[in-house]
């Protein structure tokens, strides 16, 4: 068995792996991406002096 | 701890911190050895031929899309039954990746169609059906934003998944229930699968591998969104304290 040879139709196996791939990656990357933005967000916020009520609590 | 402990985003931050590592270490090891066995163990089918092991994603990936809209069917139960803290954050981070899944699984289809049926589309009840559950998921995510309270919008986004809830078990009866191209189920059968083991066990490992993939980015992506709500309740916030400074200083600027 040759894991190299994928017979005649061998471009719509190699596409459906490459769009999948593609497909989850850009996924991953956008959570990610996210997370960095978000926290960005939040450090700028606390930087400013705002703070979220449960810190207050969790402070007193 | 009982279950309803992680309705606190907080504590559900901490489990996640610790539980992620470990999901995303099966994920790894779990694609590699599905890969692995898709490509060096399975045999070729004596009818596709070597166009089978576009199986070993377009099946994983359908199973995700028609289980990931199951998740947020859970979800809206739990926004409108129980007001859950954490159910519509879950069905709103669940939306993109079950279009994500369904997208991977019409495409793939279509291309292993192509070779096998001749055609890359045909309307018949499962191809359309899954094409109708890509259409509400694009939907329900434009619904999220298209209303700025996270609540109201997790509310009206709950109705709507319920009543697209009816398409799961028009997705997976349609090949029974209708004469289509699409072959009937070969796996979850109540007469046990009639795949050989030599091609179900690559098949179960790589959707066991997609199964942790989607938990993963699942929690990966409700954490985004309890941040986002966190983002959004501090600038409120700022905006509120902000807006009685500017008050008095419009004030003495008319005196």
């Amino acid at each position: 068995m040759d894991p190299f040879d994928l017979g005649p139709h061998a471009g719509f196996i190699v596409a459906c792996y490459i769009i999948t791939f593609s497909v989850v990656a850009a996924v991953i990357g956008w959570v990610l991406i996210d997370r960095a933005q978000l926290n960005a967000a939040l450090k700028e916020l606390e930087d400013q002096g705002i703070t979220r009520a449960s810190n207050k609590q969790n402070a007193s | 701890m009982a279950f309803w402990d992680f309705a606190n985003p907080t504590r559900f931050m901490r489990l996640t911190d610790r539980v992620l590592p470990w999901l995303i270490g099966a994920c790894a090891i779990a694609f590699a050895i599905g890969l692995y066995k898709s490509f060096f163990m399975a045999p070729e089918d004596y009818q596709q031929g070597d166009t089978v092991r576009i199986m070993f994603i377009h099946v994983p990936a359908a199973w995700l899309a028609m289980m990931c809209y199951s998740v947020m069917t859970l979800s809206s139960i739990g926004t409108l039954v129980w007001k859950h803290p954490l159910a519509d954050v879950s069905a709103k981070s669940a939306a993109p990746l079950g279009a994500a899944f369904t997208f991977i699984s019409l495409i793939t289809g279509s291309l292993w169609g192509k070779p096998m049926w001749g055609t890359y589309w045909v309307w018949d009840a499962r191809l359309t059906s899954v094409l109708v559950l890509f259409i509400m998921y694009l939907g329900l995510m434009a619904l999220w934003r298209t209303m700025e309270d996270p609540i109201k919008a997790g509310k009206a986004a709950a109705v709507l998944t319920l009543v697209g809830a009816l398409n799961l078990p028009i997705i997976k009866f349609s090949v029974d229930w209708w004469n289509t191209l699409h072959q009937p189920a070969s796996v979850m059968r109540l007469d046990g699968p009639t795949i050989h083991p030599d091609m179900l066990i690559p098949l179960l490992v790589m959707a066991l591998a997609f199964t942790l993939l989607f938990f993963t980015l699942h929690l990966m992506a409700m954490r985004n969104e309890i941040l986002r709500r966190r983002v959004r309740s501090m600038r409120q916030k700022a905006a509120a304290s902000a807006r009685p400074a500017a008050a008095t200083a419009s004030t003495q600027a008319a005196e």
